[in-house]
């Protein structure tokens, strides 16, 4: 039985829940943005008609404002996203229990055994758009075809508000003409390697010879080419399915750049404190320490290092993290921006090979610690303990730090 | 039209069905609701938001009752 995928996209997702949310926006030149003064100020979203003036999504707002003089600037207001997102999902699971979320704004969707309950897959995707429509007052564009490639495809070609249908007979002809980097897996790099080869199109990619695609791109030519012709056949993931965690990590931009190994230190001590309770909530410890560094320059390099015991101790962690650091960091520029990530993760009660000369009462006594400032944290407010030296800090910004989950690999 | 929020006494029964008994204008005004005539999820496409929306009849005249998740609010027009 053929099957049938939708792929759903909120439109412009940021910007349309803030005009949404406050209609006065509607139909202006909207820009969702972080604030300037923590030195986030570059665009997130834009609505239709900033899209119209040329604000492209991740350029600073002095640049954004210079095309459209105009532009509303709005702060971000990520649990109003998260909530309306969810609101989004709320509808798909009236169809299908097969769902699966692509970053916050996205979601394939399959359909085929709600078909007799529900109507074909278009009936499906048009009562989707309108119920979005009038329940959330937001838009959103469906594709609809046989794989989850086409699907995402057909949800870019009619936007806003629309329904684009791919069956088996047309999809040479409505997509094979598209540029290769619209597809999925053509990211800026493959893109560019393809047009040395003279592969412009989808088209161009599909009708090129396989052995010869995967000798030049390797295993992800095989998959690209199997994209390009239509036989993708990966799942549909269903609803609450979590792919497994590969890596924990916490970054923020400083509000202002970091002249001296003591500020790192300090930022890279409250960012362990995160990666910590994250790793405890999963139940996990890391083997790895990997760090982040972007100078301000926008330079930015990235430094890893093996733990000789795992662990989930923030004072560990943050150790590693400076250590590595110190290591490979030549100071020839300050500091702007840097990430603590705890990598090769493994379960929390994995057994782990010791040695003679390492003490590990010492970190038994250190993760003992730790554990318990975490519990003192949850308890009591994350103002209740902290380190002295995090007293005064004022270079790391007051609010979330960067936690988002990034969409896997679709086709894994 | 202006967002309005509003205080709203309600009704749950056993089964868990909210009913909105009466609503508290800001002015401290309180009016009963005669009637709900029609419960169903929508968003404010005046004053912006979305939720459950209770269409309900207070003092003869139909209006829109909305319930965020958070808070209750209404669609207020200016001289109402």
């Amino acid at each position: 039985m053929e099957r049938v995928i939708l792929h759903s996209d909120l439109n412009a997702c940021y910007a349309s829940i803030e005009c949404m949310l406050n209609p006065a926006l509607k139909n202006k030149p909207v820009a969702v943005a972080g604030s300037v003064e923590n030195r986030h100020g570059i665009i997130l979203a834009k609505s239709q008609q900033a899209k119209e003036c040329g604000v492209k999504t991740g350029e600073p707002v002095w640049q954004a404002k210079g095309k459209c003089h105009d532009l509303i600037v709005v702060e971000p207001h990520f649990d109003e996203y998260i909530k309306y997102s969810s609101m989004v999902r709320d509808i798909y699971r009236r169809y299908t229990d097969l769902i699966e979320p692509f970053g916050l704004d996205e979601a394939w969707l399959d359909v085929t055994g709600s078909q007799r309950l529900f109507g074909n897959g278009y009936e499906i995707a048009e009562n989707i758009r309108e119920t979005v429509r009038y329940e959330l007052g937001l838009t959103v564009s469906i594709g609809v075809s046989f794989n989850k490639v086409f699907a995402k495809l057909g949800s870019d070609l009619k936007k806003p508000d629309a329904v684009t249908v791919i069956t088996r007979d047309e999809f040479k002809e409505k997509l094979w003409k598209l540029p290769a980097s619209e597809m999925i897996g053509v990211g800026r790099s493959t893109s560019e390697k393809l047009k040395k080869f003279g592969i412009h199109t989808i088209g161009d990619l599909a009708n090129c010879d396989r052995d010869w695609i995967t000798k030049q791109l390797g295993k992800c030519g095989t998959e690209l080419w199997t994209f390009a012709n239509g036989s993708d056949t990966s799942r549909v993931k269903p609803d609450g399915y979590r792919t497994p965690i590969k890596s924990i990590g916490h970054g923020i931009t400083c509000s202002a750049d970091l002249v001296d190994a003591t500020e790192v230190w300090r930022v890279f001590l409250s960012l362990s404190q995160d990666v910590h309770r994250r790793l405890t909530g999963y139940r996990l410890k890391a083997c790895g320490v990997q760090i982040t560094v972007k100078d301000c320059n926008l330079f930015s390099r990235q430094f890893q290092k093996k733990l000789e015991i795992p662990t989930r101790s923030a004072s560990e962690i943050a150790k590693a993290a400076i250590d590595l650091f110190n290591a490979n960091y030549s100071w020839n520029y300050d500091v702007r921006a840097v990430t603590v990530r705890a990598i090769d993760l493994i379960e929390s009660d994995a057994p782990a090979q010791l040695d003679f000369f390492t003490d590990t009462s010492k970190h038994e006594k250190m993760q003992k610690i730790d554990d318990t400032v975490l519990e003192l944290r949850r308890r009591f407010g994350k103002n209740a303990i902290f380190n002295a030296c995090l007293m005064q800090e004022e270079k790391i910004p007051h609010g979330n730090p960067e936690e988002s989950v990034m969409p896997m690999r679709m086709f894994r | 039209m202006r967002k309005v929020y509003v205080d709203v006494t309600l009704k749950q029964d056993k089964y868990g069905t909210i009913v909105p008994l009466t609503v508290t204008w800001e002015d401290g005004h309180r009016f009963d609701i005669d009637r709900v005539l029609d419960v169903r999820r929508a968003a404010s496409t005046k004053v912006g938001g979305a939720g459950v929306r209770y269409t309900v009849r207070i003092l003869g005249r139909e209006t829109y009752l909305f319930d965020d998740g958070e808070r209750w609010f209404v669609e207020a027009k200016d001289g109402f």
